[in-house]
């Protein structure tokens, strides 16, 4: 088998684009998954036995669905949820019903992250914080959650590592991410399978390079 | 005048085990009272009853003439006002000194952060560490960031102290430098409750000592009275033999 990937160069331009795509996407998903995930760790610890349970189930439930499932169901899900909400048509993107998926989605991991983060840090701290008469809010976001966030971000950047790759799921709603643009310039360069080593090439590049930085972080964080 | 701390029969339970058992003494103000008891005796969760850090099942304790038992009570308030200084010091590791001498003036108190600082860094002198405001907690020694709790405390223009044996984390050498702030604090006349087995402290510097065991106070009385003659065998016993050491 011959391969000739002379089609490529010329089509960086369209590529760049997906992978810009593909990037924002990743980005908005992981800050909105951190969040979302940071609120369900807190909920998880609450002595509130109902929201504990609430949370605990919502982790479950998302642990145990593949990911292209809810990309999927979200696609056809939100535009109807959001009818029945505001009571008009409002269109949504598949941008933004895969935004949506994915922070959800991996509110989940991030919330067992956050969770176990915040357990390391000693229970002295937060009575430390509640005897200057800090509130729950206050100790949570003055003196818990820094710790536990610097303690925590090498397993948060490593799981958004993992997000990176799972982006390109979105092929299965059509969104154009890197993966779906290298895949129909190379249907239509008549290189399919040319494009797609390329695609895996950079997929590894950028996880792998990005993983070792992580883990040299890791170790400065350890000294 | 009523006294500044009032313990009034209080009672606390952790499931089935009962910690404090009919718990009933007062700190006056201006007036230093020692705790001390065996590991166990309930030393410990009796002084974090005092500012609500644990809650307890019965009796009430008043803390100048705010009930903390009370459910209507603001604790965060009421809080701000008590000090405390725990074991393992508990400085905050991820801000600087002066960030923790500042962060609850700030955001408890309201206060400026100019006039916090000012505040902050008057303190931290008074502690004998003004050099060290730029610094990290990890990067003084156990004395030195005790000092630094202690200062971080009285920021807050506490109307009370409680001490949480603040000196039995320490290497020997550093437990002075710490009680000596501590007596100091006592001669300018600020209400102390410590929990404490520096018998040293508490001669020179206790007005009564309370003696723990099983939950129970089984001694409270004038220090002198105390170290006279305990009444009780097991604080007879509690005194050979830590006075050994
Ligand atoms: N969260 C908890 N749950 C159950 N039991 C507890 C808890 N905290 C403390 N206890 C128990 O309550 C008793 C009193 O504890 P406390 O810490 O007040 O003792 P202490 O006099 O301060 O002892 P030490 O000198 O060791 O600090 C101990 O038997 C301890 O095991
Ligand atoms: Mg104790």
């Amino acid at each position: 088998m011959e391969f000739d990937f002379s089609q490529i160069g010329p089509s960086l331009p369209g590529l760049a684009e997906g992978m810009w795509l593909t990037l924002q996407l990743l980005a908005l998903a992981v800050l909105g998954g951190v969040a979302i995930g940071t609120l369900i760790a807190l909920a998880r610890l609450s002595n509130n036995r109902l929201l504990s349970g609430l949370a605990k189930g919502y982790v479950n439930i998302f642990r145990s669905v593949p990911l292209l499932l809810v990309i999927t169901w979200f696609y056809f899900a939100v535009p109807f949820l959001l009818r029945w909400i505001t009571g008009s048509d409002t269109p949504v993107g598949a941008f933004a019903s895969c935004l949506i998926a994915f922070m959800l989605f991996e509110a989940a991991y991030y919330s067992e992250i956050v969770r176990a983060g915040i357990q390391s840090i000693s229970r002295g701290q937060i009575g430390a914080a509640y005897a200057l008469g800090m509130t729950y809010a206050q100790a949570m976001r003055l003196v818990v959650l820094p710790q536990a966030f610097r303690k925590m971000t090498p397993l948060l950047l490593q799981q958004s590592i993992i997000l990176f790759q799972d982006t390109s799921l979105v092929y299965a709603v059509g969104l154009m991410d890197f993966l779906n643009t290298a895949r129909s310039r190379g249907d239509i360069a008549g290189q399919p399978h040319e494009f797609l080593l390329f695609a895996g090439f950079v997929y590894f590049v950028i996880s792998f390079g990005a993983s070792r930085l992580v883990k040299r972080l890791q170790q400065r964080l350890t000294v | 005048m009523s006294p500044m701390i009032s313990i009034d029969n209080v009672s606390k339970w952790y499931g089935d085990f009962q910690v404090l058992t009919d718990c009933t003494t007062a700190v006056a103000k201006g007036e230093v009272v020692v705790v001390c008891g065996p590991s166990g005796s309930g030393k410990s969760t009796l002084i974090k009853c005092v500012n609500a850090l644990e809650p307890f099942q019965k009796g009430s304790i008043i803390v100048d003439g705010i009930s903390v038992g009370d459910p209507k009570t603001d604790l965060p308030k009421l809080r701000s006002r008590v000090g405390m200084v725990f074991q393992h010091f508990e400085l905050f590791p991820h801000l600087s000194i002066t960030d923790n001498l500042t962060i609850a003036q700030v955001k408890v108190l309201g206060r400026q952060p100019d006039e916090a600082r000012d505040k902050g860094l008057k303190l931290l002198d008074r502690v004998g560490l003004a050099a060290h405001a730029a610094k990290y907690p990890g990067q003084l020694s156990g004395g030195q960031q005790q000092r630094v709790a202690i200062a971080r405390a009285l920021a807050m223009d506490p109307i009370a102290m409680l001490f949480d044996e603040p000196t039995s984390a320490l290497d020997p050498e550093m437990i002075n430098e710490v009680l000596d702030v501590m007596t100091q604090l006592a001669h300018e006349g600020m209400t102390m409750m410590c929990v404490t087995h520096e018998m040293g402290f508490a001669r020179r510097v206790a007005d009564r000592v309370i003696f723990m065991d099983r939950g129970m106070i089984i001694e409270d009385c004038a220090k002198d009275d105390f170290f006279g003659s305990p009444r009780s065998e097991r604080a007879q016993q509690f005194l050979s033999k830590i006075l050994q050491h």
